[in-house]
């Protein structure tokens, strides 16, 4: 039995070893960063909206972390933005970076597509804009209605994509993910950028055809 | 990166690195008294140099020549009956999961070639079902098999009876019910929005009692044990189990790392459930079905040893290789990069293990199921491995980093590795717990081929396809659009591969319900790929 509490307790002090390294010393650092003065908390709207986008797990396909372009060019180039730092996510909870870019980095879509009607369509059916498209459209977010009422927000869709008859609106949801959305936008100049940064060249804005 | 991090960082880093001297140093010196005398302990005296599965007619099953051994033989038998219920508990979930994660895998794969395919639900959206797949055959079926093997290897290791199996039983009830309601939540839309970590923390509480009722009977085992020698497989068993309820706490405190700093937690826990939960169940395996069904010892203890403190060592600080050109400190990436490199030295002490003890013996693959499911397992974890270690490297991971590259490294590993031991693991335990041997021949081998081929088809596939995506993203000239385009044959073909395995899949739990309710004649050999002489074949 003892040498059995031994390899047990040694593999669990190994262990403890590596959450001090990897889980309290970057979280003593990184929640000692600095909140960037530009960085708006989201609305309760957005913060709807992002649950929507957990929910439905637009994060298997979409990051939110353009890389360095000194390190990884293209992600500036596509005019996904500047690197991202730990305080532009000062208000994100779960964080939602993203290991997959099946689809694009989503970190600035806000300052790409500013339009909330072009993100309303999209989210109905991604191939009415984009040909060839393989996101999923997600018409569960859409009400279809003979006559829109008062107050409902009308989705245009062009055909053949839209309904024969009637109209598409657009529920609580659908609204509060593409408020959210709009929401991401951070091309605000990042005060921690690492040093190494060529900050004063760039144009600060780089927005995506 | 501040200079007291900078320090701490170095000092971690000696500390690891003067822990592994250390240890080689003892065990040059022999400060651990055993040596292959420990490597021996899985054999019942006399009985080495025989293969307990499978029996040729001209090497029959061990039996034992002299009374004493006769009695150690039964001992082992009356070993692997004490573990039944608790066993079968866990084995026969596991398989019901496998079903399950594979039928939601495959839709997630159609799903990526045919966008439009079971669109109009929410509870079928891709970002639903996706999820209910990784979730389904990590804790599922992984986990699940993975507990129910070490479940039958713990009495057998210490050479006594499964002491508290119902703690056990009881375990497998609380974690399939966690399983339910943490599919369902996700299926409902209640993640908790994290890969790896989307069940509702409320409910990964059952998972921790479910895990920690398990621990119960592996301590009052070791307790009452019958050898000196803790072989090797126990020090992996023993380890994962103690690491597992402690990752899975501290990553599931709900709210308390917010941001970036979730990100690192959220993979630091993610890595951890590969490397010291489902990688240390695997390798044990190996460890024990691949001496014991050639009969022969491994060839290095020393070695084995090594690779088990070096993973300890090395393994628990890799998560961040997740995070390569995020949003995280510098000091940090590098961190995990040098220690996924170092993982090199774990998987060649491993792999020499591994591999050398099969020396000589390549031909038995022909032959036994177990043996061809367990050591393809084992090369595929070298394979795995190595791939992984450059894989870290900063040159290499920002080609690869958000592609399907990553999809099929991941399936390399838990499917050509892990999942594929499991299968052997599974043909070897079911015939000593219903003392009945698997039916039909060629549905093994029906198994064996499909998800081998299917398994093929997609790693090779969406590796290249992968290869390409990453370099194409990094050159903004060529558009968004057309990469998409450029992934899609992999994908289609990726489709093809998964309706493969899960063919296969289905092949394999027939077989195992047919055990469970003994159908087909009764045999006295053992089912083995080729028939030994006419009368055994079926
Ligand atoms: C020395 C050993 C290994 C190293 C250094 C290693 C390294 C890596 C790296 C660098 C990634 C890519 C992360 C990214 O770019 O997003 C990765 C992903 C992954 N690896 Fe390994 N790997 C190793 C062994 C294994 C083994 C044995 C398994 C299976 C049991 C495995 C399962 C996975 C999975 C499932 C992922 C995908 C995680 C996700 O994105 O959800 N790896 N590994
Ligand atoms: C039956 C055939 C299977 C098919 C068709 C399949 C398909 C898939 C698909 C489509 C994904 C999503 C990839 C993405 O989001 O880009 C995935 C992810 C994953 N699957 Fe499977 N899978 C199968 C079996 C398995 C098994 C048996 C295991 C584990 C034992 C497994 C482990 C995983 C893991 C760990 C991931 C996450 C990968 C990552 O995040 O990089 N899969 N699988």
């Amino acid at each position: 039995m003892k040498r059995a509490l031994a390899i047990m307790v040694g593999a669990a002090l190994i262990l403890l070893l590596a959450t001090l390294t990897l889980v309290v010393m970057p979280y003593l650092q990184m929640s000692a960063e600095q909140v960037p003065p530009d960085l708006k908390p989201y609305t309760e709207q957005q913060q709807r909206g992002r649950q929507v986008y957990i929910a439905n797990g637009c994060v298997y396909c979409h990051s939110q972390q353009p890389r360095d372009p000194s390190f990884a060019p293209g992600d500036k180039a596509r005019g996904w933005g500047r690197p991202s730092v730990p305080g532009d996510y000062a208000y994100d909870e779960p964080h939602l970076l993203g290991t997959m870019r099946t689809g694009p980095d989503l970190f600035n879509i806000g300052a790409r597509q500013p339009s909330i009607d072009w993100q309303l369509m999209h989210l109905y059916n991604p191939r009415a804009i984009i040909k060839g498209s393989i996101m999923p459209s997600y018409p569960f977010l859409f009400r279809h209605v003979n006559e829109p009422a008062e107050g409902d927000k009308v989705v245009n869709i062009p055909p053949p994509y839209g309904p024969e008859t009637g109209k598409i609106v657009a529920t609580e949801d659908a609204l509060a993910l593409a408020e959210y959305m709009l929401a991401l936008d951070h091309t605000y100049p990042a005060p921690t950028l690492p040093k190494a940064q060529p900050k004063s060249d760039e144009p600060k804005e780089n927005r995506a055809p | 990166m501040t200079p007291t991090i900078a320090i701490l960082l170095i000092i971690t880093f000696v500390l690891s690195t003067v822990g592994l001297l250390l240890l080689i140093w003892s065990i040059a010196n022999n400060q651990f008294s055993h040596g292959q005398a420990a490597a021996r302990t899985i054999f019942s005296p006399g009985e080495e140099g025989h293969s307990e599965d499978p029996a040729r007619p001209s090497d029959p099953t061990f039996t034992g020549n002299t009374s004493e051994q006769a009695a150690a033989i039964e001992a082992r038998w009356t070993a692997d009956q004490s573990s039944r219920t608790a066993v079968l508990t866990w084995l026969s979930s596991s398989v019901f999961w496998l079903l399950l994660g594979s039928f939601f895998g495959l839709a997630s794969s159609m799903k990526m070639h045919l966008p439009d395919f079971l669109t109009a639900s929410e509870f079928l959206t891709f970002g639903r079902i996706r999820p209910v797949h990784l979730n389904a055959v990590t804790y599922g079926w992984a986990s699940m098999a993975g507990i129910g093997v070490a479940l039958f290897l713990i009495p057998r290791l210490f050479k006594t009876s499964l002491a508290g199996g119902k703690y056990a039983v009881l375990g497998g009830f609380i974690w399939n019910i966690g399983l339910v309601l943490g599919l369902s939540a996700i299926t409902l839309g209640l993640s908790d929005g994290e890969e790896w970590l989307e069940f509702p923390w409320q409910i990964d509480i059952l998972f921790v009692i479910g895990g920690a009722l398990c621990a119960i009977p592996l301590l009052l085992t070791a307790a009452n044990r019958k050898v000196e020698h803790l072989y090797v497989t126990s020090w992996y068993l023993m380890a994962a189990l103690v690491w597992f309820p402690f990752l899975f706490l501290i990553a599931n405190l709900p709210f308390a790392f917010p941001g970036a700093s979730g990100a690192t937690v959220n993979w630091w826990f993610a890595h951890n459930v590969l490397g010291l939960w489902v990688t240390p169940i695997g390798i044990g395996i190996a460890y024990y079905m691949i001496p014991k069904i050639l009969g022969k010892p491994i060839i290095s203890y020393q070695l084995s040893l090594i690779g088990f403190w070096s993973l300890a060592l090395f393994y628990s600080q890799v998560g961040i290789h997740h995070l390569i050109g995020g949003p995280i400190p510098t000091w940090l990436v590098t961190l995990s990069i040098v220690h996924s490199v170092m993982m090199s030295i774990p998987v060649i002490t491993v792999a020499i293990n591994h591999h050398g003890t099969m020396m000589g013996s390549f031909g038995r693959l022909k032959d036994s199921p177990t043996l061809r499911f367990v050591w393809i397992g084992a090369l595929m974890y070298t394979v795995a491995s190595l791939q992984g270690s450059m894989e870290a490297l900063r040159s290499i991971n920002v080609i690869t980093h958000f592609t399907h590259y990553t999809v099929a490294h991941a399936h390399l590993g838990m499917y050509a590795f892990l999942s594929f031991i499991l299968f052997g693991a599974v043909y070897f335990i079911m015939p000593r717990l219903t003392n009945w041997e698997w039916p039909w021949r060629k549905l093994i081998s029906l198994h064996f081929w499909l998800v081998s081929i299917g398994i093929l088809i997609y790693v090779v596939s969406l590796t290249i396809a992968g290869w390409k995506q990453g370099v194409a993203l990094l050159d903004a000239a060529m558009p968004f659009m057309d990469i998409v385009k450029m992934t899609l044959p992999a994908l289609q073909a990726r489709t093809v591969g998964g309706a493969l395995m899960t063919l296969g899949h289905l092949v394999f739990a027939f077989h195992f319900i047919a055990m469970l309710m003994r159908s087909g004649a009764a045999t006295e050999q053992p089912t083995l790929f080729r028939p030994a002489t006419k009368e055994n074949a079926q």
